[in-house]
């Protein structure tokens, strides 16, 4: 069907950025603007004894200074928390801290000034006397006895604690297994590093009493709800919420933000626009951190390789506060996917949600789900080296077989569709990878240290039906709205609660419509990020806008209804009859194909609207409303090949393999894309990245000279291809891609290195593999 | 503070500016002159976003005070593609081979390749990746950059040809 999708489209948005015409945020200049900067706190845990901003205030060009308790005092609300699970301790979290900081970064007080630079010149004249605690930034240490308490309302610095699966059945199999792999381990914290830092604008207009609020935001719906129902007490119809050209997200721009609710309050006590744009020192200290898992976890297995049981149990640092989605990573987004792409009959998991003082944590790329690949595939290539398997071969023992599903799993999702056996054959086919094992035989006996890694993973996206959602605590139901407006002369808006920070929307949303209505891809234009032009949506994270993709094909159907009525009213001819020829965008009557009516014809019919049928409304517009039947599951093999240089501990990427499964592909260029990125991500997990900090809570990694990220000296060109397995629910047949490179990624390159590192003896390391940690380690091996 | 006027010489046109000293090139060039492809992303020298050409050499217009930049002659991303908005052979290879995705680095990309093709009209995979470590991409994982950075050059040189030929 049709002529777009499925094929290589250049994208639309390209013009813009190579140009440097991108419409961010930060471009952005309105008359009378004023600026605001945030004073934050250099400590993570403290006391705040008095602050005195006065010096502050009189300083000239400053417009105002209000600290936290000002702000609590005027009406200002909490930030929310959008997830939670039963018997949750859900501590307020104040946009600034009132009298106590519970993370190095929350902000103390806010000053307007007439420019940036007067702005932070004034924060310098505002004096904070603190009294300092001693802090816990560990989550399993935060749980012992005598850990500094981050909040009265959570006992133990345990917020909530998530089980599922049965305890009972994977006790006896681990009991009753031949052999049991148990790993302690450490997925660590992360930085997201959106390139384009966050940034709040926003102009109250008194006359009207409506607040337009531009805001860095991967969700701009979810972000008006929340400020309407919990944080401005702004009505949603006078409440604007607009996301522009958003510089990349990962998941660091989906929550309501302390600036975002500051900047729009100030904007209406001073009756002035007000601007705020993130220094990256701040972003380091404020964008919710991503992973920081404490885990043990215990693989049972028959001698043959046939696994038996899976045990997890996950400390999960939240930070100082729960940020809007935080409990959900570890849990429902976690847990639900220790199964894997593989049979397991008895799986349990737990984990605790841990108060420390540290930067909160929430959803970055992958969310919880590189997390729980990153559990099974480490325990599974351990497996396999203690019971001498290769680790491709024990995967495929264990794999879920094409006619199984629907699958259900032990962990309550049922997966939709899949042809495992064939991912991984092609995987092994693509990569060669019987070639580098013997390869790697012969560069052992030479003494090299070359490591191949094997992973696969599992994606629940699409997210999500809302009554599974809701069922397993989150506060909103998680579907998605299209709207299609034809215009008289056939030119075509589509509207989307889905929102593009990079993805690539308004090429593939087109794609979609073009082929439904069998219109030239040039005559339509996607608008996003804007409440006050799409109508509701829940926004793109969580590989979730083929939800919004998928309501516009219901939209297209409503659409080419309404068509091809008219049609059948001005051919003369019965409705039954009518042919809508999806890649000419022509209606004609069966058999006669000279019969027919153009697609631009009939929209202008709807205009003149005196020749439709009997009854029928004029225009040609329409909205569907798509809430998911099911998540979808794409899912990928990915095999990779490193060399260690024995003398430095550097890790030289040789090779890298992916095969992913995404469903039926839109646009295969944009999905390619999509992966090699979530590779070079998943790969700066796996060796460099690490938000690390102090006994103190200090942020050490706190600026782009101490957080390594990726860079192109040290990435390879990836070999991408796929499998092609669509969902059977989604009305496209499509999965999800945007976090999939990633997930697979991590442990694809753990595994490699630690197989290189196997004829050691060196069982597991943590990430990042940096070259100091693996040198040690070989030092420490006595080899 | 109080300012100070001078002259900065951006895409061949003058500009009087009058700012603080301490003003930084990205901002002047980004609030006075009013050019916003320059983007800024870290503030500290490292993300490659606000790289401009500054005689010609790629410099981060975040580490320099627009003062020190007075009478040398400034080339932002505005400058890229001709008066007639054609693309450089840079700019079309990234929209051709999907070398970027939400946009924010294209900038400082384009300007550091743009430069150093100039300088190096024939690298190797290996040297394009090397002068591209300096730019941070957070999106695309650098290969479809190193692509079109790959293709500008072979357009090059089949353009060579075509001149060769004639």
């Amino acid at each position: 069907m049709g002529n777009y999708i499925g094929k290589v489209v250049k994208r639309v948005e390209d013009p813009r950025f190579i140009q440097g015409k991108g419409r961010y945020i930060a471009n952005l200049n309105l008359p009378g603007m004023s600026y605001a900067a945030i004073k934050r706190s250099p400590h993570a845990h403290a006391n705040i004894k008095s602050i005195n901003v006065e010096k502050a205030r009189n300083m000239e060009g400053v417009i105002a200074v209000m600290t936290g308790k000002d702000l609590a005092e005027s009406g200002l609300g909490t930030l929310p928390c959008g997830f939670t699970p039963p018997d949750i301790k859900l501590p307020p979290y104040p946009a600034l801290a009132i009298d106590k900081i519970r993370y190095m970064g929350h902000g103390v007080a806010v000053v307007v000034a007439e420019s940036r630079y007067l702005a932070q010149d004034a924060l310098d004249l505002i004096e904070v006397n603190y009294e300092v605690l001693d802090a816990v930034v560990d989550a399993k240490k935060a749980r012992e006895e005598g850990a500094p308490q981050v909040h009265e309302e959570t006992p133990n610095n345990t917020s909530f604690y998530w089980p599922i699966g049965d305890k009972e059945a994977v006790e006896k199999a681990i009991s009753e297994a031949d052999h049991v792999v148990d790993l302690n381990l450490i997925n660590q914290r992360l930085v997201p590093n959106a390139m384009e830092p966050r940034a709040v604008v926003a102009q109250w207009d008194d006359f009207s009493g409506e607040m337009t609020v531009w805001t860095t935001t991967q969700n701009p719906h979810v972000i008006r709800v929340l400020m309407s129902a919990f944080t401005l007490f702004i009505p949603e119809n006078k409440l604007r919420v607009i996301s522009p050209d958003v510089g990349g997200g990962f998941g660091s721009k989906i929550f309501h933000y302390p600036e975002e609710i500051i900047i729009p309050w100030l904007s209406k006590a001073l009756n002035r626009s007000v601007k705020w744009v993130s220094l990256r020192s701040e972003s380091f200290v404020t964008d919710a951190h991503g992973r920081d898992h404490v885990t043990n976890c215990k693989l049972a297995l028959k001698s043959d390789g046939t696994f038996t049981g899976l045990y997890v149990s996950i400390h999960a640092n939240m930070g100082g506060y729960l940020s809007l989605f935080a409990p959900m990573v570890p849990s429902a987004l976690c847990l639900t996917l220790l199964n894997g792409i593989y049979t397991i009959p008895a799986i349990y998991g737990e984990t605790y949600g841990v108060m420390t003082h540290t930067v909160p944590v929430d959803a970055y790329r992958g969310a919880g789900r590189p997390e729980a690949s990153y559990m099974v595939e480490r325990l599974i290539n351990i497996a396999a080296q203690e019971l001498n398997m290769d680790p491709l071969e024990i995967r495929r023992k264990n794999l879920i077989q094409p006619d199984a599903f629907p699958f259900q799993t032990q962990v309550a999702l049922v997966y939709d569709s899949g042809n495992y056996p064939g991912l991984l054959d092609k995987a092994e086919e693509v990569s060669g990878y019987q070639a580098m094992r013997a390869a790697q035989k012969q560069a052992r006996g030479e003494g090299k240290l070359v490591g191949i890694g094997v992973s696969t993973c599992i994606e629940a996206c699409g997210v999500a039906p809302s009554k599974a959602v809701i069922s397993l605590g989150a506060g909103v139901g998680l579907w998605e709205s299209g709207s299609i407006r034809v215009h008289p002369t056939g030119m075509i808006s589509v509207f989307t609660g889905n929102h593009s920070h990079g993805q690539g929307h308004e090429t593939t949303f087109a794609q979609v419509v073009a082929d439904e209505l069998g219109v030239p891809i040039e005559n339509i234009e996607v608008i996003h990020g804007d409440t006050g032009r799409s109508s509701m949506g829940l926004g793109t994270y969580g590989s979730r806008s083929n939800v919004g993709m998928a309501a516009l094909s219901k939209t297209a159907e409503k659409i080419r209804e309404k068509v091809i009525k008219i049609a059948a009213h001005q051919l003369e001819a019965s409705v039954e009859d009518m042919v809508y020829d999806q890649e000419k965008g022509e209606i004609h009557v069966k058999g006669s194909p000279d019969k027919k009516k153009a697609f631009g014809e009939i929209a202008f019919a709807c205009l003149t609207a005196h020749e439709l049928p009997d009854g029928m409304e004029p225009g040609l517009e329409e909205t569907s409303f798509y809430d998911p039947e099911n998540f979808v599951f794409p899912n990928s093999a990915h095999i990779c090949l490193v060399e260690i240089d024995r003398n430095t501990g550097e890790v030289e990427i040789k090779k890298y393999t992916a095969i992913d499964d995404v469903g039926k592909v839109i646009n295969p260029m944009i999905v390619e894309g999509q992966i090699q990125g979530g590779i070079a991500q998943g790969v700066g997990q796996a060796l460099w990245e690490h938000g690390a900090y102090d006994d103190q809570g200090q942020l050490l990694a706190g600026s782009m000279m101490d957080y390594a990220m990726p860079k192109a000296g040290k990435l390879v060109d990836y070999q991408v291809d796929r499998t092609e397995t669509p969902s059977p629910h989604n009305p496209l047949g499509v999965k999800g891609v945007g976090e999939m490179g990633t997930i697979a990624s991590t442990v694809s390159m753990a595994n490699a290195v630690m197989d290189a590192l196997s004829p050691l003896g060196i069982k597991h390391l943590d990430m990042p593999l940096t070259a100091e940690k693996i040198w040690n380690a070989i030092q420490n091996s006595g080899s | 503070m109080s300012k100070t006027a001078f002259r900065l010489n951006v895409n061949g046109q003058d500009y009087e500016v009058l700012v603080e000293p301490r003003k930084l090139l990205s901002d002047v060039i980004r609030d006075d002159i009013g050019l916003t492809g320059t983007h800024v992303g870290c503030e500290h020298g490292v993300c490659g976003a606000c790289t401009v050409l500054i005689e010609g050499k790629p410099q981060r217009s975040c580490l320099v005070f627009a003062i020190q930049a007075r009478g040398q002659s400034i080339r932002t991303i505005e400058d890229v593609a001709d008066e007639n908005g054609d693309y450089s052979t840079l700019q079309q290879m990234l929209h051709e081979e999907h070398g970027l995705q939400c946009g924010f680095c294209t900038p400082g990309i384009v300007l550091t390749m743009e430069a150093f093709l100039k300088s190096n009209p024939d690298p190797s995979e290996e040297e394009i990746r090397e002068a591209l470590s300096g730019n941070l991409c957070r999106c695309t994982g650098y290969q479809n950059i190193v692509k079109a950075v790959q293709k500008t050059i072979l357009r090059g040189h089949e353009e060579d040809k075509e001149i060769a030929s004639l």
